[in-house]
């Protein structure tokens, strides 16, 4: 079964071409066969490998598939091949079965769209890439997979073309994105340079073997990598392009914006972990932004008022989360984050996506209010979404996967009470603004009659997935909660468990205790803002102070601003000043001569017989001399 | 038989080339155009059968009718097209017929 | 014989020259099958008596002929003569002459090498030429008749008389 492997990416990438080339011209029912079919039998495959990879586990718990060599040259060889292990299989799992939901979602959701067929292609031309990088086994064919869904993303942010801003957006994400990867292809090199391979377990063994702990190279390495994690997963000083890049279709970002793509940082980082753990200052780095990001975006995410937006924010600070994990060692710990978070927040988003399209495509909450009555099944699948990303106790799965981190971060030898004071935090910041949208888009009154409601196609994604928010944190729970540890058994065949350090004063029940009591804080404060005491609220921002506070968060603590400032304007300004340098002079002065000679050489096109004759008979004499004499 | 020295066959060779040219380039006519072509082919002709005896071979001779096969076949078409010329523009000016413009 | 090769070359040149000046078509076809004949000879005195025999019945006879049909056709007379003394001015010689002259100065320094090869001492039967004509040559006879298929077909096409209605 595990020979299967190769047609998880061949199916989506199979479907691409066809929508590619035929999708105009196949019937538009046709379209989401193709489309949502091929990742669908991409996760049946998926299914099929892993059930295959659980019951009989292939030696040494992983397995290597080689296609074919993709370049041989001077000692550089890599290979297409294909790497599964317990992490790879579970990001796969995730990325093929919510990604075959949200194109279910999307069959409806896109109906009316006149670019439809061109959508499921970039689509689809995104779950191959997405296939690519988690099961590459080397880091170039990651790196290609890394680049394909950045191309992806830009075309899908920037889909509805005919809006300059959404083209500004895409844009945006795409330059972002690339300083982050001029980052990562440096470290490629470095490691190819120092290592002399870029095959992944290889160099993870070389590093081992090479490279002391705490030396300078794996930190310069680590911190290569990590800028190029950063970028793609919009971490701190590169998460701007995240909420712009909700211009795209939302089942886009759903999938690529919230679920899959962003969190390739996180999946790079857990992939090279040996590096990180041999370079201890570099996955301090990785901890710091982490921390940093989950608390900055979490700040950013209550001012918001467009809800795509507030999510978008959301997703920077649970991303945040996983970078926290990963930077205290906890690598199981930020995957199982990463597989709630998928659910939960492709949930959220497809939800926001049904609202969007019920209300005329109003995306401002405070323009809409009261839908508890008129769509209960988007208000409680959503609500799930909500309370699992806000991490209701006991019955969520995002309560599961985040008081998981939390209490890593305590009790890691690498972790470190500020940052779990700072994770803590991140936890009264989600709760609030997550309760704020609730309160604000279910409750109340009406402000924007529902004019549409969602067929069954975009409503069974979301209690599908409102299901697994729920249920999916049951997979590993804490000690006093029935002590299951399923999840992290599993992936410990891929990934080292946490090293513990001494405890001090804090029990895991106790973290997790106030984790909830931070919890209910963060509840009962919305609900008193934007339920009981409306007045409140407003009496809260009426201050200049907090005015120019809640303008400064709105704007995502001003970042846009001071990168305008700091890199955008003098690039713009060097490239206006250096417009015309010398080197535009040969250009413009071949043009010059080019165009001197064809008002010559036109001239002696003038239709006479005789002047042709003439020209070749000269033409032969002067080869005829020079032949003779030269 | 006589023995001429080869470059007096191919001088003459290059002379009855040379004023074929000549001709062509001069005459507007169409139809002293052809008959300079004419003039041009069978001075190219004499050349590759002076080589030839040069040599003792029969090739040289065998090049001449083919090319005589070519001259043929040229002045056929040529003439037709002359006539076709000729019943268009009432003319047989090559210049006033110069549509051959790029 | 070697007298012969000059004299034949020296009426040759003149013919050639006069056919290429002359006003009235049919005079300048009179001096360049003049021209041709003493091509012939030349053939003949240099050991290709075939080749002297096919510049006669082809050259000045079947080719020349057809010159003469067609100036015949078109009756051009009087005023045709006269349109080409106007189209002949003396400038036009300039340019082509110099180019001619540059031409003749380079053949006739190509062949003054000092080796002077002498030929003409032996002739080449008809026989041998038709021994390497339909031997090595064959695939060249073959093509030699397509392209006189091909003009064949071509000079009908072009040769007859459209009906004024297909014209634009």
């Amino acid at each position: 079964m595990l020979h299967l492997l190769w047609l998880i990416p061949a199916f989506p990438l199979a479907s691409f071409v066809v929508l590619a080339t035929l999708g105009k011209r196949m019937p538009r029912k046709m379209v989401p066969v193709f489309g949502a079919g091929s990742i669908g039998l991409s996760a049946v495959v998926t299914s099929l490998v892993g059930f295959s990879f659980l019951t009989s586990p292939p030696p040494g718990n992983s397995f290597t598939q080689v296609l074919w060599t993709w370049i041989d040259v001077g000692g550089f060889r890599p290979d297409i091949a294909f790497y599964l292990d317990a992490l790879s299989l579970v990001m796969v799992l995730v990325v093929t079965f919510v990604g075959f939901l949200i194109h279910f979602y999307s069959a409806e959701y896109m109906g009316e769209d006149e670019g439809y067929s061109r959508f499921f292609a970039y689509m689809n031309l995104f779950v191959a890439s997405m296939c690519t990088l988690l099961l590459g086994a080397n880091l170039l064919l990651l790196f290609l997979g890394w680049e394909g869904v950045g191309v992806c993303s830009y075309l899908l942010i920037g889909f509805w073309y005919r809006k300059p801003e959404n083209g500004l957006a895409a844009r945006k994400a795409f330059i972002v994105t690339r300083v982050g990867d001029t980052a990562m292809t440096l470290g490629l090199f470095l490691l190819f340079d120092k290592l002399g391979t870029l095959n992944i377990q290889d160099l993870m063994h070389q590093a081992l073997v090479q490279w002391p702990v705490g030396s300078t190279l794996p930190v310069v390495a680590g911190l290569l990598l990590l800028g190029g994690a950063v970028g793609k997963s919009a971490q701190l000083p590169l998460q701007t392009w995240l909420p712009d890049a909700m211009a795209g279709p939302t089942p886009t970002s759903a999938l690529i914006h919230a679920a899959t793509m962003v969190t390739a940082g996180v999946y790079l980082i857990a992939r090279t972990h040996v590096l990180f753990s041999i370079a201890p200052q570099a996955q301090l780095a990785v901890a710091i932004v982490g921390a940093a990001t989950l608390i900055l975006a979490g700040f950013s995410a209550i001012t918001q008022s467009d809800i795509k937006r507030v999510l978008a924010y959301s997703t920077v600070s649970q991303i945040g989360y996983m970078f926290l994990a990963l930077g205290v060692g906890a690598w199981s710990a930020a995957i199982f984050h990463f597989m709630t978070h998928a659910f939960f927040k492709a949930l959220l988003f497809l939800g926001a996506g049904v609202i969007i399209e019920s209300l005329h495509h109003e995306q401002d909450i405070f323009k809409m209010g009261g839908l508890r009555k008129e769509m209960p099944v988007a208000f409680w699948t959503f609500l799930a979404g909500a309370c699992s990303l806000a991490g209701l106790p006991l019955i969520t799965a995002g309560f599961y996967s985040k008081g998981l981190i939390i209490w890593d971060t305590w009790s890691s030898t690498r972790g470190s009470s500020v940052l779990w004071v700072a994770a803590v935090l991140g936890v009264l910041l989600t709760s609030l603004y997550t309760f704020r949208l609730i309160f604000l888009v279910f409750f109340g009154e009406m402000k924007t009659k529902v004019h549409k409601r969602p067929g069954f196609a975009m409503m069974m994604p979301c209690v599908v997935l409102a299901v697994l928010s729920v249920v999916g944190g049951f997979v590993d729970t804490p000690e006093f909660l029935g002590n299951i540890h399923s999840f992290s058994d599993f992936m410990h065949l891929a990934l080292p468990p946490i090293t513990e350090r001494p405890l001090r004063g804090m029990t895991e029940i106790g973290s997790e205790a106030l984790v909830t009591l931070v919890f209910l804080i963060g509840l009962g404060v919305s609900y008193l803002l934007f339920i009981k005491r409306r007045d409140l609220a407003e009496a809260i921002t009426a201050p200049a102070i907090a005015k120019a506070l809640h303008r400064f968060w709105y704007t995502d603590w001003g970042m846009d601003w001071l990168y305008e400032r700091v890199f955008v304007r003098p690039i713009v300004w060097i490239a206006r000043v250096d417009k015309s340098d010398f080197i535009d002079y040969i250009y413009s002065g071949i043009a010059l001569i080019t165009e001197l000679l064809y008002h010559g050489v036109r001239r002696t096109e003038n239709g006479r017989m005789r002047w042709y004759a003439a020209g070749i008979a000269a033409g032969s004499i002067i080869f005829l001399t020079i032949v003779l004499f030269l | 038989m006589a023995s001429v020295p080869m470059h007096q066959g191919l001088l003459l060779a290059g002379i009855l080339f040379s004023l074929g040219l000549v001709g062509l380039l001069v005459r507007r006519n169409v139809i002293f155009m052809l008959m300079s072509l004419e003039i041009m082919l069978n001075a190219a002709g004499l050349a590759f059968v002076v080589a030839g005896a040069r040599w003792g071979q029969a090739d040289g001779q065998i090049v001449f009718l083919f090319i005589l096969t070519m001259a043929a076949a040229e002045v056929s078409v040529g003439l037709a097209l002359v006539l076709q010329i000729y019943r268009r523009f009432k003319t047989l000016d090559s210049d006033a017929v110069s549509e051959m413009r790029g | 014989m070697e007298v012969v090769f000059y004299i034949a070359a020296i009426v040759a040149i003149i013919s050639t020259v006069l056919a290429i000046t002359r006003l009235n078509a049919v005079h300048a076809l009179l001096y360049l099958i003049v021209s041709l004949l003493s091509v012939a000879i030349v053939f003949f005195v240099i050991g290709a008596p075939f080749m002297a025999a096919l510049e006669v019945i082809i050259y000045a006879g079947a080719i020349m002929v057809l010159f003469v049909f067609v100036v015949m056709m078109l009756n051009l007379g009087k005023k045709a003569t006269d349109m080409e003394k106007q189209w002949q001015r003396g400038g036009m010689w300039v340019g082509p002459s110099i180019l001619a002259a540059v031409l003749i100065a380079e053949v006739a320094y190509l062949v003054s090498s000092p080796a002077t090869a002498v030929y003409g001492s032996t002739v080449i039967e008809p026989k041998q030429v038709g021994i390497v004509l339909f031997g090595p040559y064959l695939i060249g006879v073959e093509l030699a008749s397509m392209l006189l298929l091909g003009a064949l077909v071509g000079a009908y096409h072009l040769g007859r008389r459209t009906p004024e209605k297909t014209e634009k």
